[in-house]
């Protein structure tokens, strides 16, 4: 009796399990990513998807077979005893091959979502922009007129007076037309070239639209590049736990038109 | 029995209640010194995750009784942001040290080790005594955090540096409650050291005339690649610990960088590096998720064949199994920092062993299903928890194909699915397999069964409540829910709530459901019914003592004798379908 209940219980949760994944809601909640906006994000979501054919696959033959078999032979007694066919060798060797093969595809094809991301450089006409994380906003930065950034000086941060990345305008010439903000606004369709530093403590910038996510790390300069193609606003999260208010660290990304941009950049400049 | 008649004088019997009960050297009393700190632990470990629950979905309800605990973090009853993440972190570190360690390795091992390859103790009877009260030690040390001016450390049982190491400047919870998150993990790898090194010399030593290696039962053997793993993981995990406490205290610059601005003040430290600590820290965590499921593995593994009657179709494929997991297990730490601005090019290299980490996870569990084939599986309590064991092995499994991949981890890092995965595969599973072991050695620790009854109704109720916490965890995570917030107040994840309300309601359901199990232990310890000497027909040495419990030395004063491999089930013997490991009688023709 035990061993049929769990075998109904077990192959209910496998099926039941699926139905969220299929109908990509759940409780009347969307359980999908979001509509991609990048240029690279394509490839993800497509690893993404095939990877969920073939883990949910394997989950659902799994289930239902140990549901099957313990359906069949939980609480028998005194039967005779029988072997599964061919014993442990086939078994063995459809998991050293199926598996074997697919974590070899997986992992092979899935590296070319990684190397757009990581491996190319950003093209020589990308827009730089920098960005700074502190407990607990992002700030963003653009060159100004002279397409140069003024150095940074920890010291002299003074969020105060707006001085978010600790620039010394009165030495230094380069930093004087910098414009600073606490909102990510960029022109659609152009490449960014983002410049990733840590004010304190170690964050993450997360933007599920753009399939991007990396890590602040304190004393590392990193980066990353990317291409927005859909005007809209979206939210940037923190996701590398930062202290108390880690929670409601964020900021907007902002695509604009190119027009719209460079007015935006403009009504900064003054 | 058949026993050789060598006088055993390992150590005496003890006199004293203190020296029986309390500083005892005996293994038993120790394993279940050690099942009791983990049963403390994961009760605490329990009632924070609900208040975590509670809170999220409910944000300004006020806990009853939480405002007395701590005045600062949850004013009225209602919890902090800070307190939140204090709670997290605390949950973290309680279950995964000190109740995935200590449960199934520590508690389980202690006690059955010695006994199922014959020995009257383990080799260092007194390392052992201290392991279990330094990690005592470290378990008042972690609590204490709790009571701290500062509040509770709040930077996760990953203790992320340079959060973790600045100190007070980093915002509450990273004053003195931060030293003793990383003082006590710091003793607890002492403790864990020292009981790896004792039964690692206790396998190799100690076993009883005729236990070869390969007549060892499954568990000993997981039990023993086990501590092989945890030797060379804690030996890095405590001076990783050692140089945090001394960046907090003594003002070194191993984890932190210069020109770090925290709260406007410039940190006076220079020359450290943040990705030094987690390197350090996953170079033992990993290795850490298999310290918790390997000896589930090999309990689970133990269990079922006696269950089903029937060897498995190769016992030894999954000790070769599992000690190509410990292997690899050593190989694949840089999955958890893809993201972290390590050299992009090592996210691969760590992604394909992490790839091929599937394939002995694969083997076992065909192996597993494929016994069950034929079979006549008994079902009870223990053997259930096994097979509900399998199915959350499988399910946490499949997601670990997902996070292995770099790419896609780009998008599901820190979400959600990443809780779901490791709470179904370390977590539930690992837990899974200790309540099949106390169901199925209850017996043997006290002399009484547990009713079946309501062990049965704890394994259905737990079975599908842990199925409703954690796999919605992954839709959350497929759409974009990032964890370790007190709140979800950013647009896209307010339409999240009704799903984080679900969970919620299953988290207290599935708890309360705990209770069974705690009244079944604490009745059936004191008025279960009394255990015949070996209740399940099994083969092993455990079940070939004089008494349940096993006198002090476990064999009364003589050393077992072994004759055959550990699982002769399905055979024609004079006591059934199997033959002990200590009868001399040759089994008659197999099916």
């Amino acid at each position: 009796m035990g061993g049929k209940i769990f075998a109904v219980i077990v192959i209910l949760i496998a099926l039941a399990s699926a139905v969220p994944i299929i109908t990509h809601t759940f409780l009347g909640a969307s359980v999908t990513p979001p509509e991609d906006i990048s240029t690279h994000g394509f490839e993800i979501d497509k690893q993404l998807d095939e990877t969920m054919v073939e883990a949910g696959l394997a989950f659902l033959a799994a289930q239902l077979v140990l549901g099957f078999f313990v359906w069949q032979f939980g609480g028998r007694k005194d039967a005779p005893l029988k072997n599964f066919p061919g014993g442990a060798k086939y078994l063995i060797l459809a998991a050293l091959l199926l598996v074997g093969a697919e974590a070899i595809a997986l992992g092979a094809v899935g590296s070319k979502a990684w190397a757009k991301v990581y491996f190319q450089p950003a093209s020589a006409d990308a827009l730089p922009i920098q960005v700074q994380a502190g407990q607990f906003a992002f700030y963003f930065r653009y060159a100004g007129p002279d397409g140069k950034f003024g150095a940074i000086h920890p010291d002299k941060i003074d969020e105060g007076n707006s001085n978010f990345f600790g620039l010394d305008p009165e030495n230094d010439v380069a930093a004087r037309d910098d414009i600073q903000s606490g909102e990510f606004v960029i022109p659609v369709n152009k490449e960014i070239h983002l410049m990733m530093h840590a004010k304190d403590v170690g964050h993450s910038f997360y933007v599920r639209e753009l399939r991007l996510q990396q890590d602040f790390v304190p004393g590392l300069d990193l980066s990353l590049h990317f291409t927005a193609t859909k005007v809209g606003k979206y939210e940037i999260l923190c996701t590398q736990l930062c202290g108390l208010g880690h929670y409601n660290m964020r900021a907007y990304l902002n695509v604009m038109t190119q027009d719209d941009f460079n007015n935006w950049l403009k009504a900064q400049s003054n | 029995m058949s026993e050789a008649s060598v006088p055993a004088v390992h150590h005496g019997p003890p006199t004293s209640f203190i020296r029986k009960h309390v500083f005892s050297v005996d293994h038993k009393v120790i394993g279940k010194q050690y099942y009791a700190l983990a049963l403390v632990a994961v009760v605490t470990g329990m009632v924070l995750s609900w208040i975590m629950r509670i809170h999220l979905v409910w944000p300004t309800a006020p806990i009853p009784g939480l405002g007395w605990l701590s005045k600062a973090g949850a004013p009225g009853g209602v919890v902090t942001p800070e307190y939140y993440l204090s709670l997290m972190t605390m949950h973290g570190t309680l279950m995964v040290f000190f109740v995935l360690t200590n449960a199934p390795f520590a508690a389980f091992g202690n006690y059955f080790l010695p006994i199922q390859i014959g020995a009257e103790d383990m080799a260092f009877p007194r390392f052992n005594m201290m392991s279990f009260w330094i990690t005592f030690i470290a378990f008042c040390i972690l609590i204490a955090a709790f009571f701290v001016p500062d509040g509770p450390p709040l930077a996760g049982w990953t203790a992320y540096a340079p959060l973790s190491a600045i100190g007070k400047d980093a915002g509450p919870g990273e004053g003195l409650g931060q030293t003793l998150w990383a003082l006590s993990i710091f003793v607890f790898c002492i403790a864990s050291l020292l009981g790896a090194l004792n039964f690692i010399a206790t396998t190799l030593d100690l076993r009883t005339k005729g236990m070869t290696l390969a007549r060892m039962p499954i568990v000993s053997w997981a039990w023993f690649i086990t501590s092989c793993i945890a030797l060379l993981a804690f030996a890095v995990l405590l001076p990783a610990c050692l140089l945090l406490v001394l960046d907090r205290v003594a003002g070194t610059s191993f984890f932190i960088p210069s020109g770090l601005n925290v709260s406007d003040h410039l940190q006076p430290h220079q020359g450290g590096s943040p990705l030094l600590w987690q390197h350090l820290f996953w170079f033992f965590g990993h290795p850490e998720v298999y310290i918790a499921i390997l000896p589930a593995i090999g309990i689970v593994s133990h269990i079922l064949i006696n269950s089903m009657r029937k060897p498995m179709l190769s016992h030894k494929t999954i000790i070769y199994c599992m000690m190509g997991i410990g292997f690899l297990s050593y190989m694949v730490w840089g999955h958890h920092m893809f993201l972290s601005g390590m050299n992009p090019f090592s996210a691969l290299v760590f992604s394909f062993p992490t790839l091929i980490i599937t394939i002995p996870a694969t083997i076992m569990t065909l192996i597993w299903l494929g016994s069950l084939y034929g079979s006549n599986l008994r079902i009870n309590a223990a053997s259930l928890f096994c097979l509900g064991f399998i199915s959350m092995f499988v399910s946490g499994g499949v997601s670990g194909f997902f996070l292995a991949q770099p790419s896609i981890d780009i998008y599901l890092h820190a979400t959600y699915f990443v809780v779901g995965h490791f709470h179904m595969v370390m977590g539930v599973a690992a837990i899974f397999g200790i309540f099949a072991g106390t169901y199925f050695w209850f017996p043997k620790m006290t002399g009484r069964m547990m009713n079946e009854t309501l062990g049965r109704w704890h394994f259905w109720l737990t079975f599908i409540g842990t199925y409703c916490i954690f796999m919605p965890f992954h839709y959350l995570g497929l759409a974009g829910n990032v964890r370790r917030y007190s709140a979800f107040t950013d647009d896209y994840l307010v339409p999240l709530l009704p799903v984080h309300r679900f969970i919620t309601y299953a988290a207290l359901f599935t708890g309360a459901a705990q209770l069974i199990f705690i009244f079944n232990l604490l009745y059936s310890h004191a008025k279960g019914a009394i255990a015949p000497a070996n209740p399940w027909e099994a083969t092993s040495l455990e079940w070939s003592t004089p008494s349940s419990p096993p006198p002090f030395d476990n064999f009364g004063g003589k050393h077992p004798v072994v004759y055959h491999d550990p699982y002769q089930y399905g055979v024609k013997s004079s006591t059934g379908d199997y033959l002990m490991q200590t009868s001399p009688e040759r089994a008659g023709e197999t099916p």
